[in-house]
This record gives structure tokens, sequence and C-alpha cells, in this order.
């Protein structure tokens, strides 16, 4: 009972990160359908934003040594900032170009992004003290579960919630999800379509940045590389869940995790080191299976 | 002005200019340049039969395909496997089959046998995912790579695992290299004017049009896939055979991310986009590393610091991108329409 209590915390908490991170891409492709590769390197940099410039193994904190209620802002604020710089600079630029154009601007700034962190702070992983009273392990019905792990579940699911109220309640949620099922439908009934687009890209940065957030206190260390892991994960997510469905990027980016979790706890030990074949040949598999995705949205059908 | 134009010019101009462009560089840099230039200029010729390779599955067919660099791991280990000296493949790579561990294959014989296996290896996994379509199939072609990579990457036995396969004959010098150029070249042009070619283009065009018209198309993509797998397959061996190790993570995303930047800077759907690309690209890349190396100007060097290099490349690929948006060459072919191809009024 404890064991499958644990496993279930696992893949949520592994889940949550993914799901956070799809919702970011889901939100930009639904908009402007550019798949943004730059994501994972926003992720990256705000997590390099709380430490000084340095190549030393052991990092100082820069933002990071700010009291938490300053940070937390401080942080999405900064996610959100390179995000919609990245879309006033480079992105509106190709409004016009096909998606492959778009994909690899996305690449190339992220390239930019990557390199010009590892400028500052070398390649090598640092170690980062970011929360270290949270790491304190808890017990829920015999489970002995780190406290963070809670509290990222808990924090995913606000995150989820006010969003979705966002998307559901307000003007400009409504103009998003318009602008998401057909944009120039929308453009014509008078949704601006630079304003939706910025709102989803800062939206998008502070997503980008609540990951970094919770990864950072999570694993103890800041990585360059950290952000892109989560980043093909959470494209792989937004597609299985159909392009253009924000519930569907969330929910596969749930069903990944947990398929991770699963399969690490499932496969005989000599095919665990090849857990990640596993987990692509079943993306594969559910691509074959709905290549439209699970929850793809009316506009998706082709119709002939 | 197309009725103008002799079918010879049609045909045979845009593969003679890319192979005579080819073929100066690779002059250049036998009759002038020194070691280190040698071999940039046979990397030069390696990623243009990697990114003519991605031309020929993602120009003809419009689909974004992330796993072509798997191919050329399959090929970089195929030739491994075969050329490695049997002493010390005894040692390192003891799962292999007895057969392979006891021979010695010459290149010539892994260059055709190695990117064959990626060959078959893409017809089998294709059968499955040309299904798809769209950023589906970009995804599984992703999934695909991911596949490959954890398998080479955790096979301790035969693939060694994350640590480098040594001993590999160095034999790839910048004529070998060329000649895989030559080859990537003609194959990548005699297929886009065979009737496979044209039926998969119009089937990137206009799928309803062409299926409507009898165009098999998951049948087109598989051909396309297949071919482009063994043209990707020689790229691996070329490059095994350049550096004289291989890991697994030198054919990962850094790999497929620069060779996808290089087709669609150059622009993706035209072979002349993919070749130049590749060279426009890599020219940049060099000149930047030497600026990064130092400059000598009067008495003192002048230098960029370590680092700007790579971001001048994504800021230079972002421009490009913003003013060009379908790529240097905008699609088109290079061609040659006057001399000896010209038609004069005597002979109409």
């Amino acid at each position: 009972m404890t064991a499958i209590l644990q496993i279930v915390f696992d893949a949520l908490s592994l889940g949550s990160i993914y799901a956070l991170g799809a919702l970011g891409i889901a939100l930009i492709f639904g908009v402007m359908r550019l798949v943004n590769f730059a994501h994972g390197d926003y992720i990256s940099f705000c997590v390099f934003a709380m430490l000084v410039p340095s190549t030393d193994a052991m990092s100082e904190m820069f933002l990071g040594s700010l009291p938490t209620v300053v940070l937390v802002p401080v942080i999405l604020l900064i996610g959100a900032g390179v995000s919609v710089l990245s879309e006033i600079v480079v992105f509106r630029r190709l409004r016009d170009a096909n998606p492959a154009t778009m994909m690899i601007a996305s690449f190339a700034l992220g390239f930019i992004l990557k390199h010009f962190l590892l400028m500052l702070f070398s390649s090598r992983p640092k170690s980062i003290n970011l929360w270290p009273d949270l790491s304190l392990p808890v017990e829920i019905l015999g489970a002995r579960l780190p406290l963070l792990q809670l509290i990222a579940i808990g924090i995913t699911i606000i995150i989820l919630v006010a969003l979705s109220a966002f998307l559901k309640q307000t003007r400009f949620g409504l103009e998003m999800r318009a602008a998401a099922e057909n944009f120039t439908m929308a453009r014509m009934l008078g949704v601006k379509a630079n304003r939706v687009i910025l709102i989803a890209f800062a939206i998008s940065g502070m997503l980008a940045a609540s990951i970094g957030l919770l990864l950072a206190a999570q694993t103890g260390t800041a990585d360059i590389q950290m952000g892109v892991s989560v980043m093909l994960v959470a494209f792989i997510a937004t597609v299985i869940g159909g392009l253009g469905s924000l519930a569907g990027a969330v929910v596969a980016g749930y069903l990944i995790g947990a398929a991770s979790v699963l399969m690490q706890v499932i496969l005989p030990l000599e095919a665990r080191p090849f857990r990640d074949a596993f987990v692509y040949a079943a993306v594969i598999a559910c691509l074959i299976w709905r290549p439209q995705g699970l929850f793809a949205p009316k506009s998706a059908k082709q119709r002939v | 002005m197309n009725a103008h134009r002799s079918v010879l010019a049609r045909t045979v101009s845009t593969p003679a200019l890319l192979i005579l462009l080819l073929l100066a560089i690779a002059l250049v840099a036998k009759l002038f340049g020194s070691g280190p230039f040698e071999r940039t200029v046979t990397e030069l010729f390696i990623r243009i039969v990697l990114v003519v390779g991605l031309y020929i599955f993602i120009g003809n067919s419009g689909v974004m395909s992330f796993g072509h660099v798997g191919f050329m791991c399959l090929g970089a280990y195929g030739t491994a496997w075969l050329t490695i000296p049997p002493a010390m493949k005894k040692f390192a790579l003891t799962g292999l089959p007895d057969f392979i561990l006891q021979h010695q294959a010459p290149i010539a014989l892994s260059l055709v046998l190695s990117p064959l296996l990626a060959a078959v290896f893409a017809l089998l996994i294709g059968r499955i995912l040309m299904r798809l379509a769209g950023i589906a199939a970009s995804i599984a072609t992703f999934a695909m790579l991911a596949v490959i990579n954890t398998v080479y990457s955790n096979w301790e036995t035969v693939t060694g695992a994350t640590s480098s396969v040594v001993g590999i004959p160095m034999k790839t010098g910048v004529w070998l290299s060329f000649g895989g150029a030559l080859f990537a070249v003609i194959v990548g042009y005699g297929y886009g004017i065979s009737r496979y070619g044209l039926a998969l283009r119009s089937a990137r065009d206009e799928a309803i049009a062409a299926a409507a018209s009898g165009v098999d198309i998951e049948r087109q993509r598989l051909i396309a896939f297949v071919i482009s797998a063994f043209v990707i397959g020689v790229a691996g061996v070329l490059y095994a055979h350049f550096l004289g190790v291989v890991n697994p993570d030198a054919f990962y995303l850094n790999l497929t991310f620069i060779s996808l930047a290089m087709l669609v800077v150059g622009g993706m759907n035209s072979l002349s986009g993919a070749v130049i690309g590749v060279v426009a690209i890599s020219a940049m890349i060099e000149i930047l590393r030497a600026l990064e190396k130092g400059i000598p100007v009067g008495e003192a060097m002048l230098a960029i610091p370590n680092g700007v290099q790579e971001i001048a490349i994504g800021i230079a690929m972002i421009v490009i991108l913003i003013f060009r948006p379908s790529g240097l060459m905008r699609n088109r072919e290079l061609r040659w329409s006057r001399w000896p191809f010209e038609r004069t009024s005597e002979n109409k």
C-alpha cells in the first residue's frame, strides 16, 4: 500500500513538471502555430537567474538570496520577460513564415540563450540550495514523502485551476481560446492579434519560470541541459494530447510522467536502463493509434 | 522563358553546378590548405551528405523529421562493428556475433553494408511511421531517435554504452568525403526528378489532389525515407572513419538541430538549398572560430571572447530567416541555361 502510494506521488510530481511544460508549449502553439524550442532554455534561464555568474561548481545566490515572497514573483517576471522579449524581437517578424522556419528560428533563439548561459556559468552543473527546509520527509498513510513533492503537486494544481479560471472567466482568456480555435476568424471579430500573442507568451514564460523553481528546489542542481529535457517531453505531451487542446496537453503530461515512473517499477531489472526506449516506443504506439492526439479539438480534424 | 531552355539545361545543370562548387572547395583544400583546413573541408562534405539525406525526405515530403540523425548513428556503429581490427573488438565489444568478431571488413564493403543496415531499419520502422502525417510524424521520428539513442547508450556489450568505441581506421580524407558528397548530390537529384520524387512532391503540395490522381502517399514517403536513411548512413560511415571514435551522444539533439538549421537556412525545398545552407553556415562557423582564436592587427591580437561564436551563429540564423523565410535559395535550384545549353535559332 505504501509502495503504491509512493509510486502515485512520484508519478504525480514528475507529471506536474511535464504538464506545466506542455501547457506552456501548447499555449503558444495554439495562438500562432509555433513550436517553441526555446521554451526549455527559458526554464534554464530562470534557474540561472538566481545565481551569481561564475564558473565554479559551488554557486553563490544572487536573486536566490531574496526572501521567498519576493523571489517567486521576481523569477516569474523574469520568465515572462524573456518570453515576451523573444516574441517582440524574433517571432513577430516571422508571423507569415511557414512553421518549419519559425521552429528553426525558435531553436536558434534557444541556442543563443544556452550559449549565453554557458559563457557566464560554464557547462558544469552547480549545486543550488533553494528552500532546504522543504526537502524534509513527511509521513502520509505510512509513506515517507518529501514535503517538496507534495508542494510541487499542490502548486501545479493551483496553477492549473488559476489558469483555467483565467481562460474561462476573463475577456483575455476568451480571446485566447477564440484565437486558438481559429485565429483568422478571431481577428475578424475584433481580437487584437499582437495583444493575445503577447499575453500567451507572458503566461508561457511564467509557466517556464515555475518549472524552473520547482526543478531547482527538487533536484538541488542547476544544469544548463535541465530545461531542454523537460521541453522535449512536454513537446511530445502536447502532440499526444492533441495539438491545440490545453486540457489534452496537461493530461498527456501527467500520462507520460506516470508511464515513466510505472515502467521504472514494472520493467525487469535488466531492461530498466532501456526504460526511455520503452516510453518512446509507447509514444509511437500512441501516435499510431490516435494520430490527431488523445483529445483533439474539433478544429484540428481533417475534413477530407 | 522555360520553353527556351533545353531539356539538358533543366536536368543536368543543377547537379553539375553543385558538383563543380564542391570540386572547387575540394581543390582549394588540397592545393592551398593546411592540415586543419583539410579537416574542416572533410567535415563540410560529411555534413553535406547528411543534410542532402535530410533533404531527400524532408524537402520532398514536407514532413519535418527529427529522427534522421539516428540513421547516422546506425551507419557509424555499423562500420565500427565491421572495420575495427579483431584484436581490439574482442575486448571492447564482446556481444557481437563470432563471425563479425573474427573478421575485419574493408571500408569499401562497409560503405555499402552499414548504410544498408540503416536503410533496412528505415524500411521496417518506416512502414509504421509513414502512416502518420504532419507534426505527429515529426514527433514519431523524434521518438525513434530517442529509442535508438537509449539503446545504443545502454547496450554495454555491443555498443560499449556511453563510452566511446575506439579503433576505427581513420581513412576519411578530403577525396573520400568529396566522393560521399558527390554520391549524395547525384542520388538526391536523381530521386528528385524521378517519378517517385515527383509523386512525393505532388503529395507535399496538394495531398488530396495527389491521392486522387493515384499517388500512394504512404508508399512514396516510405521510398524517400529508405533512400534518405541510406544516404545518411553513408554520412555516418564517413564520420566514423573521420573521427576514429564513435559515441552515441554525437548523434543526438545537437547534430539533429544543427543539420535541420542548415537545411532550413539554405531552403528546405531544394537540393541547392541543402548544399548552400551547409556551405554558408559552415563558412560562418569557421570564420567566427578564426576570430575567436584571434587575428593579428598590427602588433596586437584581436579576438572575440569565447562563446561569442555560437551566439553570433544563432543571431545570424535568425536574421537570415527573418529576411529570407524560405531560405537562402528561396526554394529554387541553381540553374545555368547559357552556354553550352543555350538554344540558338539555328537548331530550332
